[in-house]
């Protein structure tokens, strides 16, 4: 990759335009449609997953090939919105490109015959396209306006059932990250008052003040990530995380994969590399005390998702300690650490995408919403729950699912690092994820299935395969997403180091804030 | 902008009389023709938006104008000028005040009374409006501050009913109030130099003894504040915007509280040379606790439109933010508060013209029993909601780069509690914000009364919210206006910072 390559052709330059507007567009649209017009607005979501996807593949292909996409449009008189795409930003889109994609099919087949559809899909459509705008912002600017967007955005998905505890959960929701916002806002505008640009930067901008206001950048250091931090749901700043599982399933699986937590995360990722620079940030001491609330929020997660029998409950405790291994992975400060931290960032978002839809299509279609209802349950959807076993041996680490990738480089990043206690973190949360996984395969699996649903479907073949066809566990729409994230999950996990995976991605970016001159 | 100036029939003067004259005669020829009173009055709104772009456009393009009425010279005749910052708040006004039109004229389609004063009375408001914003001398000032509080009171006590007349009769008595003591000041500057016109005045009030000058500005700006509804002279605001029906709250909140803010900016910058340091800090201060008190108050309401009311105080606050922040002769904070002041218009006014809906639709302005209104006024909600962007100052709205700019100004002086201040009232902003929108996702269906809502009146409010957020987009488009030479100076260096 050049930096000094200029866009050789306008359109390539509206390019980032383009990848906004695909699902922006679609968004505004499915708000005037009328309730029953579904083929339109299949048409449309879809229609806009599909060119967002096609568009950042050709990206991809522009970004090896050493082209720089950037569009600028000016805001205030010396700063403007910066849509830009490097290769950090490009493994954020592919992520949501790619399961908005899989997740418009699932709430396809989940919203069937609810009210409100074109609310829902205006403002899921709306939601990525702030999650694509944060995944492309090329300052802190930009990063701001969308990660507000994404608020905004999400919070209408998550009160959508619109039952009194739907709206505690959205007041809860707001609280955090409005108060976030300001943080995050203030931190902004303070550190621009100090430096005068906004631009992320491989290895940060700060650099140049590091020397005579540290007290100062600690003290924006923690503004910026207390912002991002609600959203990424660090201990103790989770609250509102395991409340807003009353979203239905598709926007719950969308904000522990994609939207919410995973662009907080994100923000994370940015504001070490390229707003402070991760060496800058270590010989300022940021980094110790962020890896410490890393850790805590790691074993902390994991402890409380022990104590879970709600089954979304348990996996939103998942969420806040996993999320947590990409800001470690950041934290600890080196080369093998971020690229763990980096690529946990894709491979989290797959298996716990894949875990959500199951559990959306256990409540769907058996209406089991408990662990303790889940005896048997692989015989009756076995296919489901060969999805969701795939997902949680991969949270736990078991080779070769991609989170077991993830789990390796922390561990070596940290010892490569030189400190020992990532270590003993990373046994005790994979003790843990399996402590908290590994009994609901069992039951799942082992145990004798529940009688209401234990007995075949009435009029079910007896010979499984063909009965698999003339009458699937639950609706199609349903069952291949997981499918779909679990094969991925497996074969990123398989396949990790082929050209293009996630961690030559990550490899590549981690190269990038460490070695480049 | 490209625009012929050679042509015989358009000359950026004349347009400065078309602003104030079309309006008054749209005025009489309502009350003339009482039967045509609704077109009449939309033609009027019309062509009073079209002369004030024009206007705008050949400001852009020329620079500021000036015209004499009579072809008399300042000091005798009256001078009538047009600079960046009055182009700016005409066409704020002229905004709001064409799509409060285009509402009305479909919320007064029905009510035959009202609709028979409403226009009128609101096309002399205009009409006030832009002469203040035009005028350049203290008593033309105080005449169109006097017919201005006179419109305004008498569409507060349009809607009839207790307490839309307990409103107006609380806001007659403040505008008179504030109206006298602005005039005493003008008396005592009068009777130091010798001279109302505000240029001509200015370097008389520097040099004159100052006990004299200083009450002047004291009763001048006092006069002012408690028409603008700064905390704690706020205490009339609230029953009056609402009670008010809604067009006219619309307009008392976006633009008649605005035309006093703008003549203290004018003043402060023109008249008094950047004002006292303890007066600036303390206009600072009382706009800080505004800020605070108005959003706590906005949120312990139970009723939209008092919500709304007490937002405005709350937004008003920040606008007097600038004044300590300008000591340190930073401009841009000008820059911001005339930014703020103008996406305020636009935002509040679309909150009111939503409101308005939502009371016509369910019959009733509870926010807790809102839920089943807002779900079938999808429209009214969404420029509830994105007006609620605006007043937020979330990216990318005009509230957002007015704040932006105060707040980057605060932090770069060090001024940490202004700062938080700023940033609390966000906060708080959005809390009583969603305290609205929330209901809208409940999915309670109550059986009430209810009556269609026309499209233009949803559409006009939509409109205004979308216009506020747009609004942050166009710093460029809008600096050089503010850029533009004036008059005085103190005002075009007050403004210039932003080049």
């Amino acid at each position: 990759m050049n930096p000094l390559l200029e866009p050789q052709l306008p359109a390539d330059a509206l390019l980032p335009l383009l990848v906004l507007v695909s699902s922006l567009v679609p968004g505004l649209v499915v708000f005037f449609l009328g309730e029953k017009r579904v083929r339109t607005r299949m048409l449309l979501n879809l229609g806009g997953a599909f060119l967002k996807l096609g568009l950042v593949a050709w990206m991809i292909w522009g970004v090896v090939h050493g082209q720089r996409y950037e569009v600028r449009l000016p805001l205030l008189d010396d700063l403007d919105l910066v849509l830009r795409v490097g290769a950090l930003s490009l493994l954020f889109l592919v992520l949501s490109a790619g399961l908005w994609l899989v997740t418009t099919v699932y709430a396809v087949g989940y919203l069937e015959q609810a009210p409100h559809r074109s609310r829902f899909f205006g403002f899921f459509s709306l939601c990525v396209t702030a999650t694509v705008g944060v995944a492309m912002a090329g300052n802190l600017l930009t990063f701001v306006l969308f990660f507000e967007m994404l608020t905004l955005t999400t919070y209408p998905l998550l009160v959508h059932r619109g039952t009194e505890a739907a709206r505690q959960a959205g007041i809860v929701y707001l609280a955090h990250t409005v108060l976030a916002g300001v943080l995050l806002l203030a931190g902004t505008v303070w550190l621009y008052t100090l430096t005068g640009t906004l631009t992320f930067a491989p290895r940060g901008f700060v650099s140049e003040i590091a020397d005579s206001h540290p007290g100062e950048l600690t003290a924006i250091f923690a503004l910026l990530i207390a912002g991002v931090g609600v959203k990424a749901a660090l201990v103790p700043l989770h609250g509102w995380l395991p409340r807003a599982m009353v979203a239905p399933a598709p926007v719950s699986a969308l904000l522990h994969a994609v939207a919410v937590v995973k662009a907080g995360a994100f923000g994370v990722v940015l504001i070490v590399y390229d707003v402070f620079g991760v060496e800058q940030a270590a010989e300022l001491g940021l980094t110790g005390p962020l890896a410490l609330v890393a850790g805590v929020t790691i074993v902390y997660g994991s402890l409380r998702a022990l104590f879970q029998d709600d089954l979304k409950r348990r996996l939103a405790f998942s969420t806040v300690s996993q999320v947590s291994y990409i800001v470690l992975g950041v934290a600890i400060v080196g080369p093998l650490a971020s690229v763990g931290g980096i690529v946990h960032l894709v491979h989290q978002g797959i298996m716990k995408i894949t875990l959500f839809f199951c559990a959306g299509n256990l409540a769907e279609t058996l209406g089991i919403h408990k662990i303790s209802e889940m005896n048997g349950v692989g015989r009756r959807m076995p296919w489901t729950m060969g999805a969701f076993t795939i997902a949680a041996l991969g949270m736990i680490g078991v080779p070769p699912i991609a989170g077991f990738i993830s789990k390796w480089y922390l561990g070596l990043g940290a010892l490569e690092a030189g400190v020992h206690w990532p270590l003993y973190v990373l046994t005790a949360s994979s003790l843990l994820n399996a402590a908290y996984f590994l009994p609901i395969l069992q039951a799942a699996w082992l145990r004798e299935p529940d009688a209401r649903w234990a007995e075949p479907m009435p009029g079910a073949q007896p010979s499984p395969i063909a009965s698999w066809w003339s009458r699937p566990e639950t609706r199609w729409l349903l069952l291949l997403p997981p499918l779909v994230t679990a094969a991925l999950s497996l074969l990123l996990g398989l396949f990790a180091s082929m050209p293009f995976s996630a961690l030559e991605w990550s490899l590549l970016i981690a190269e990038r804030e460490f070695y480049y001159p | 902008m490209p625009l012929d100036p050679s042509g015989p029939w358009w000359d950026g003067a004349d347009w400065m009389l078309a602003s104030v004259f079309v309006p008054l005669f749209g005025a009489l020829s309502c009350f003339l023709l009482p039967r045509l009173v609704a077109a009449l009055g939309l033609a009027a709104a019309l062509l009073t938006t079209a002369a004030t772009l024009a206007l705008t456009l050949s400001v852009l393009d020329k620079g500021a104008l000036k015209v004499q009425l009579g072809g008399w010279e300042a000091p005798l005749g009256i001078l009538w000028r047009a600079d960046g910052l009055s182009v700016a708040l005409m066409a704020m006004t002229a905004a709001v005040g064409a799509l409060v039109s285009l509402y009305a004229a479909a919320y007064f389609r029905d009510e035959v009374q009202q609709r028979a004063f409403f226009w009128p009375i609101w096309l002399i408001l205009w009409a006030a409006l832009n002469a203040l914003f035009l005028s350049a001398d203290l008593f033309n000032l105080y005449v169109t501050l006097e017919l201005l509080g006179f419109a305004a009171v008498s569409l507060t006590a349009l809607g009839g009913g207790a307490a839309a007349l307990t409103g107006a009769i609380r806001y007659l008595l403040v505008s008179v109030l504030g109206s006298l003591s602005y005039l005493l000041g003008v008396a005592l500057i009068y009777h130091g130099c010798g001279s109302l016109d505000i240029a001509l005045a200015a370097p008389c009030v520097a040099d004159a003894p100052a006990p004299a000058m200083q009450v002047a500005a004291g009763a001048m700006i006092a006069g002012l504040l408690l028409k603008t509804a700064l905390f704690p002279f706020h205490f009339w605001l609230p029953p009056a915007h609402g009670s008010a029906s809604a067009p006219v709250s619309a307009l008392l909140s976006a633009l008649v509280v605005k035309a006093s803010f703008y003549l203290v900016l004018r003043l402060w910058l023109d008249l008094f040379g950047g004002g006292g340091r303890w007066l600036a800090e303390l206009l600072g201060a009382l706009g800080a606790v505004a800020v605070i008190w108005g959003s706590v108050l906005a949120l312990r309401q139970e009723r939209l439109k008092l919500l709304i009311a007490y937002s405005t105080v709350a937004q008003i606050g920040y606008l007097f933010m600038a004044f300590p922040l300008a000591l340190a002769g930073s401009t841009v904070v000008w820059t911001a508060a005339l930014y703020l002041a103008l996406s305020h218009g636009l935002a509040k006014a679309a909150m009111f013209l939503s409101a308005g809906s939502l009371l016509r639709f369910g019959g009733h302005d509870r926010i807790a029993e809102l839920d089943s209104v807002v779900h079938r006024l999808p429209l009214t909600l969404a420029a509830f909601a994105l007006a609620g962007i605006s007043i937020m100052g979330l990216p990318p709205s005009g509230g957002f780069i007015g704040k932006w700019l105060l707040l980057g100004e605060a932090f770069r002086q060090g001024r940490f509690l202004l700062a938080g201040v700023m940033l609390l009232g966000g906060a708080l902003a959005a809390a009583y914000v969603f305290k609205v929108v929330g209901h809208a996702f409940r999915s309670a269906e109550r059986e009430q009364r209810e009556r269609a809502i026309p499209p233009s009146m949803e559409w006009s409010a939509l409109i205004l919210a979308v216009a506020a957020i747009v609004l942050g987009l166009m710093l460029p488009l809008i600096s050089p206006l503010l850029r533009l030479s004036t008059a005085s100076p103190g005002l075009a260096a007050a403004l210039g910072g932003l080049a």
